[in-house]
């Protein structure tokens, strides 16, 4: 085993664990605002926006992710360039670069996942709640803010932990549309410096140092949420 | 522009369409896929009963393996157990004097698949052990089963209504994971697909119908493991 490569690679290692986190915090943040409503949709929602949730949760969870990142990145990617509108407008820079076609990737991918989290979250909460709620006159979106939102993010928060943990394991993906994450850094000291092992253990090293930052974090977050007995 | 979505003769069976190929490469997902299920399921049994019978030391052994494979993402695993499992047989056929060998893709796709699912139904069948109640174990060992037939005949049958859920889980999970496979160069279906792809030019195409083939394969199974449900939990009462 041979480490002498870490100081050298180092500051690229940093720009992985970046690229890593925005990934993840991007896709993460606004998966979830799409999850909420392809979760509550799907419970109280009227049959033309509930079956469309269903089938795009059905569609997310039944392909591979790697699948769905090919086909937006090189699919889609491969169609831009003959729309001459697009390649004129100002969007062109960002349609050229991986990034955000592995956040698009990655935030419908934990849309899909947590919108059905969230069915079975909304489903959760005990209806005579939201008998109290509305018994004391509030509106349904005061009553979706107020008590059956905050009631079904409590009671999933250690399932969430877990999913986002699987993102996290999932992120390396973006590493084959060219995003240079802390796998892609890794892959070019593979190259570079033809070594094996050592990258790649280094690199596994520090998603189980990232698995447990997110663990810990909700762990804390777990504590500060007031739990019913 | 529209016959980048729809050049369907890519996908004929004959000539130079890519049917047989994408034929070929779904067969070899399904292999891998249920090769190494059942690899992970045999894996996932031995080391549940470790974990709740075994000795302090198979027991920590056991939760190192199913924390830290956990922890590390697939696609690192696979690379890692690619080359470090291929590299070690190697050198162990040479230091017994072998020549080394090519070791089948198929083989170490599915070993190294196998080795990741064992850690998680070591977790769900672990779980569903536990949830059998302690006094069916118990008047089984009062009609005199041996450990044996104890584990054959009660804590098995008894634990799959609990398991089968997560079981079912990583059937979809491992048919899914075969398509990284790909980025060791392994030719299953999203390799093929790759392939057929860059060939045609026809990108949105190849990607969308290999969506198609993954999830058809999903809702089958789906509806498989559905009627397995309906088998194991026969006698029970409905919970809904």
């Amino acid at each position: 085993m041979q480490w002498y490569w870490i100081p050298e690679y180092a500051p690229r290692f940093i720009d992985g664990v970046i690229v890593t986190l925005q990934l993840l915090g991007i896709s993460v943040v606004l998966g979830m605002l799409l999850a909420i409503p392809i979760g509550l949709v799907q419970v109280t929602g009227p049959r033309w926006l509930a079956i469309p949730a269903r089938m795009f949760c059905t569609l997310i969870r039944g392909t591979p992710l790697l699948i769905q990142l090919w086909l937006l990145y090189y699919g889609l990617g491969s169609l831009f360039p003959m729309i001459p509108e697009i390649r004129e407008s100002f969007l062109w820079p960002i349609l050229r670069d991986a990034f955000p076609y592995a956040v698009l990737a990655f935030t419908l991918s934990v849309a899909g996942y947590e919108g059905e989290v969230m069915r079975g979250a909304f489903r959760g909460v005990p209806k005579g709640e939201l008998e109290a709620a509305r018994a004391f006159g509030m509106g349904r979106f005061t009553l979706l803010r107020r008590i059956w939102l905050p009631r079904a993010l409590q009671n999933v928060l250690p399932t969430l932990a877990g999913e986002f943990v699987l993102t996290l394991k999932s992120t390396p993906l973006a590493a084959t549309i060219t995003v240079f994450d802390v796998y892609g850094v890794g892959s070019i000291v593979r190259q570079e410096t033809y070594r094996v092992y050592e990258p790649l253990l280094f690199v596994a090293a520090i998603y189980v140092c990232l698995t447990a930052v997110i663990v810990v974090f909700f762990r804390w977050l777990e504590r500060r949420v007031p739990r019913p007995a | 522009m529209g016959e980048m979505f729809a050049n369907w003769h890519h996908l004929s069976f004959s000539g130079d369409g890519w049917g047989w190929n994408l034929l070929r490469g779904l067969s070899s997902t399904v292999q891998i896929a249920a090769g190494a299920y059942l690899l992970g399921l045999t894996i996932g049994l031995l080391g549940a009963l470790g974990k709740i019978n075994g000795s302090r030391l198979t027991q920590w052994l056991l939760e190192v393996y199913t924390t830290l494979i956990r922890a590390v993402p697939e696609l690192v695993l696979i690379l890692l157990l690619y080359y470090a499992g291929t590299g070690l047989i190697n050198e162990l056929l040479e230091l017994m004097g072998y020549q080394p060998v090519d070791i089948s893709g198929l083989v170490a796709g599915i070993a190294v698949l196998g080795i990741v699912q064992g850690a998680y139904a070591t977790e769900v069948i672990r779980g569903a052990m536990l949830a059998v109640p302690r006094g069916q174990v118990e008047a089984a060992q009062a009609f005199g089963m041996s450990g044996w037939k104890v584990l054959l005949r009660i804590i098995l049958p008894a634990m799959l209504p609990f398991a089968l859920p997560g079981l079912s889980n990583l059937w979809l999970i491992v048919t899914k994971d075969t398509a990284l496979l790909a980025v060791v160069g392994f030719s299953e279906l999203a390799m093929t697909t790759r392939q057929a792809a860059g060939a045609t030019r026809a990108y949105f195409m190849f990607f969308a119908v290999a969506a198609g083939i993954y999830l058809a394969l999903t809702l089958v199974s789906n509806q498989v493991f559905r009627l397995l449900e309906k088998r194991v939990r026969r006698g029970q009462p409905d919970v809904n």
